[in-house]
């Protein structure tokens, strides 16, 4: 039942699209500048019922409608109803689905919402968007459906993996796919904005609320992806350059940089091009990352199930894609004249641009030369932090040393306030109480600190000036203090973790620097879809003398029957306090992994910051300094 | 002759180009200092060229019943149904990590029996096998 529906809504919602793209066609012969109703009602048709059809996969996973393979497959009726309605995304149909429907959201909005004059400009990002939704669909019905139906029914599901029920886990894709997929958006109007010839500043003001938008999500997202990845992997670590998490920070760097660039082209309308292939980059980076991510072909921490053919389907929408957009860019590019004055913010914000793809150019290139030398040689190998540490910390000093400069600059001139401010000073004279506190002696982490706090007050004293000027730009002054806080916290949370891994028996003692670890007691206990063991563990700080109390977790699921092992994490404001306990071969000895990790809180909150600019830029669209 | 238009441009494009290549030789370069080689025991086993105590990955299957656990480490044999190879680890385990499942890790090689493992990574998948090990499961069937 459910499942004819859902084919049946999403054929309607492909059939719109295709109509769309035919009334376009036709429109753009006729001449006036008004939108004419039929493609309205025809968008408002694709909306509908393209998330008619995501309901319906809903209803089918809160429902626990075997009768369709995709929910047999993961789901459970056991299942906590939030991971049942979680886990219509959880897998690749479903979350294709979720791609078509915010690509369909994303047309619709700019449709009605873009005030843009330039009705051709209008229509062919209409052609674009839902030349994408076409393909995807037609994607999805034949190779990828959710909606395939299995006979005979069956009476219960095989179950989601435990290691994907966790809040975290559950929100991060469709956040991170509104952020993926919102760069379409802009991918479909750079194109039409070249075809249609729009001038300069109309389209940076055209695009940048959708790049802070997107932006947004995509930096929320891979906050909460960090944030999964900290407390389930069991890891005690945020980030791990594993490949999946690289697939998301790769577009981020080219919205960073559209984000940037963007204004350029709305106050000097300069970049045009550079703008153009921004964004069309972007969305490439997008497809390139869904591409790495669901093909299988990366060894990662996210596996997921290989298949060959929805591998080479994206591969060749790729391919398609880069060459038509190259063929158009280089047809309809406009010349142009370029003026930039050393020194002059358009200036900075050109280095920024660079920093940006070459932080790109490290990331994609450690994340593919493993796939490439793995098919032209059969070597495996894996690139690990080790090389992404090495590479990106040293330019993190001068990218935030321009990121403190930058800013002060004006617009087409070339005059500078004076160097050696009151600011520098204090910044100095901060890192330097800093530095006889800590007592660090590596000459890097020491000058990243020093230029992280120079951002830090920089930010401060910008906003306090801005304040008595009544002319705030705030987006940029929360995002960069958000960025400084996070060098300079993600700094001192590297000098000060402690990490130790141990094996212990109940009743026995441990000492660790600081530390006595102390294994109290073992306790059964069960949960709605789990049954667990609990082991009580006291930790004394010898120097502060206080105790704390975790209880670190191994459960066992029974569907699918899974082990996890949950940390036991005990959060506050300056320090972490992690533990996670395993035990194999029903052996008496219990492996611990106990960490100290101080500042996580603040590492959370200042990429909280960054994300938050994106919004405050969205909603400002007044005119900045 | 070109003119003085056409020569900056040119002038720039080439700086931008020796730039870029410049850049992409250091990428290259630190990359090629920093990979982990994966190896599975029989690569181990048979060739001359892994030099000791570099670090390494190893891949394979854990072998029924090798698991052990003592005081200080947890050792287990990793093998490819043709050679065989001991790892010591301390530490917590990932949670698929099982007897007669697949497993990886990473750490540096004691001798050609030995391997001193500093992380273990099982995949998230109750079903996944490191692909070099199906590769020679498959040539061992046939």
């Amino acid at each position: 039942m459910l499942s004819n529906l859902g084919i049946i809504f999403s054929s309607i919602s492909l059939l719109a699209s295709l109509f769309l793209i035919h009334l376009s066609f036709v429109e753009l012969k006729v001449s006036g500048d008004k939108i004419p109703k039929k493609i309205y009602k025809f968008s408002l048709v694709q909306l509908i019922f393209s998330l008619l059809s995501f309901l319906i996969l809903l209803t089918g996973y809160i429902f626990s409608d075997f009768s369709m393979i995709n929910v047999y497959e993961n789901s459970h009726t056991t299942k906590p109803l939030f991971y049942k309605i979680s886990g219509t995304w959880g897998n690749h149909e479903g979350s294709l689905l979720l791609w078509i429907n915010i690509l369909v959201i994303f047309s619709f909005l700019f449709l009605i919402l873009n005030k843009n004059k330039n009705k051709n400009f209008k229509i062919f990002t209409l052609i674009f968007q839902n030349l994408l939704i076409s393909i995807f669909f037609i994607f999805l019905l034949t190779n990828s459906n959710p909606f395939s139906p299995v006979f005979p029914v069956p009476n219960e599901g095989l179950g989601l993996n435990p290691i994907l029920q966790d809040p975290a886990l559950a929100i991060h894709p469709p956040l991170l796919y509104v952020g993926f997929v919102g760069s379409s958006i802009y991918f479909s109007a750079a194109l039409a904005a070249l075809i249609s010839k729009v001038e300069a500043k109309s389209l940076a003001i055209t695009l940048k609320p959708w790049i802070s938008i997107s932006w947004f999500f995509q930096t929320i997202g891979i906050l909460v992806g960090s944030i999964w990845a900290y407390y389930e992997l069991g890891w005690g670590g945020y980030w791990f350059w594993d490949p999946v998490e690289n697939s998301s920070l790769m577009p981020w760097f080219l919205m960073t940089a559209l984000l940037h660039s963007v204004l350029v082209l709305e106050r000097r309308m300069g970049l045009y091009s550079w703008v153009i292939i921004l964004s069309i980059l972007t969305f490439t980076m997008s497809v390139v990352g869904t591409f790495l991510v669901r093909s299988g072909i990366l060894n990662s921490v996210h596996t997921f199930a290989n298949d060959p053919s929805r591998g080479l389907f994206i591969l060749t929408f790729l391919v398609l894609m880069v060459f038509s957009s190259i063929f158009i860019f280089f047809k309809y590019a406009p010349s142009e004249k370029k003026n930039y004055r050393i020194f002059s913010k358009e200036f900075f914000i050109l280095i920024n641009n660079w920093f940006m793809i070459f932080f790109l150019a490290v990331v994609l290139i450690g994340t593919l030369y493993p796939v490439f030398l793995d098919t032209l040689s059969g070597e495996k190998i894996s690139v690990g932090p080790p090389y992404y540490n090495f590479i990106l910390t040293p330019f993190l000093i001068p990218l935030l040393f321009l990121m403190t400069s930058g800013p002060k600059h004006k617009w087409v001139s070339s005059e500078t306030k004076k160097f050696f401010d009151i600011i520098l000073f204090l910044s100095v004279f901060l890192f330097l109480i800093i530095f006889f506190v800590i007592k660090e002696n590596n000459l890097l982490i020491n000058l990243i600190l020093l230029f992280s706090i120079y951002l830090i007050i920089q930010t401060i004293f910008d906003f306090y000036e801005n304040l008595k000027n009544r002319n705030i730009n705030l987006s940029r002054i929360t995002s960069h203090f958000g960025f400084g806080l996070l060098i300079f916290f993600i700094s001192i949370n590297h000098i000060f973790s402690v990490e130790s891994n141990f094996n212990v028996r109940m009743g026995e003692k441990k000492d660790i620097k600081n530390y006595v670890i102390k294994f109290e007691n073992l306790e059964t206990s069960s949960g709605n879809n789990y049954k667990s063991v609990i082991g009580y563990f006291e930790i004394l700080n010898k120097k502060k003398l206080i105790k704390e109390n975790l209880r670190p977790e191994i459960r066992i699921y029974n569907q699918p029957k899974t082990i996890t092992y949950e940390a036991s994490i005990n959060s506050n404001l300056f320090s972490d306090t992690y533990l996670t306990m395993s035990n194999i071969s029903d052996s008496d000895i219990f492996n611990i992994k106990f960490q100290k990790k101080p500042f996580m809180n603040f590492i959370w909150f200042s990429v909280l910051l960054i994300s938050l600019g994106g919004i405050l830029n969205f909603f400002n669209r007044k005119k900045e300094i | 002759m070109l003119n003085i238009k056409t020569k900056n441009r040119l002038s720039i494009f080439i700086a931008i180009s020796v730039l870029s290549i410049l850049i992409i030789i250091f990428i290259l370069k630190t990359l090629e200092d920093n990979v982990l080689y994966f190896y599975s025991p029989s690569d181990i086993g048979e060739s001359n060229e892994i030099v000791f105590g570099d670090k390494i990955k190893i891949g394979g299957m854990v072998k029924n019943g090798s698991i052990k656990t003592n005081e200080n480490e947890i050792k287990f044999i990793i093998t490819d149904y043709k050679n065989e190879i001991i790892v010591s680890y301390e530490g917590t385990v990932p949670a698929l990590f099982a007897e007669g499942k697949g497993v990886v890790a990473e750490g540096r090689l004691q001798d050609k029996k030995f391997f001193l493992a500093k992380r273990i990574l099982a995949k998230h998948d109750e079903n996944y096998m490191p692909p070099k090990i199906k590769e020679s499961l498959e040539k061992n069937a046939k």
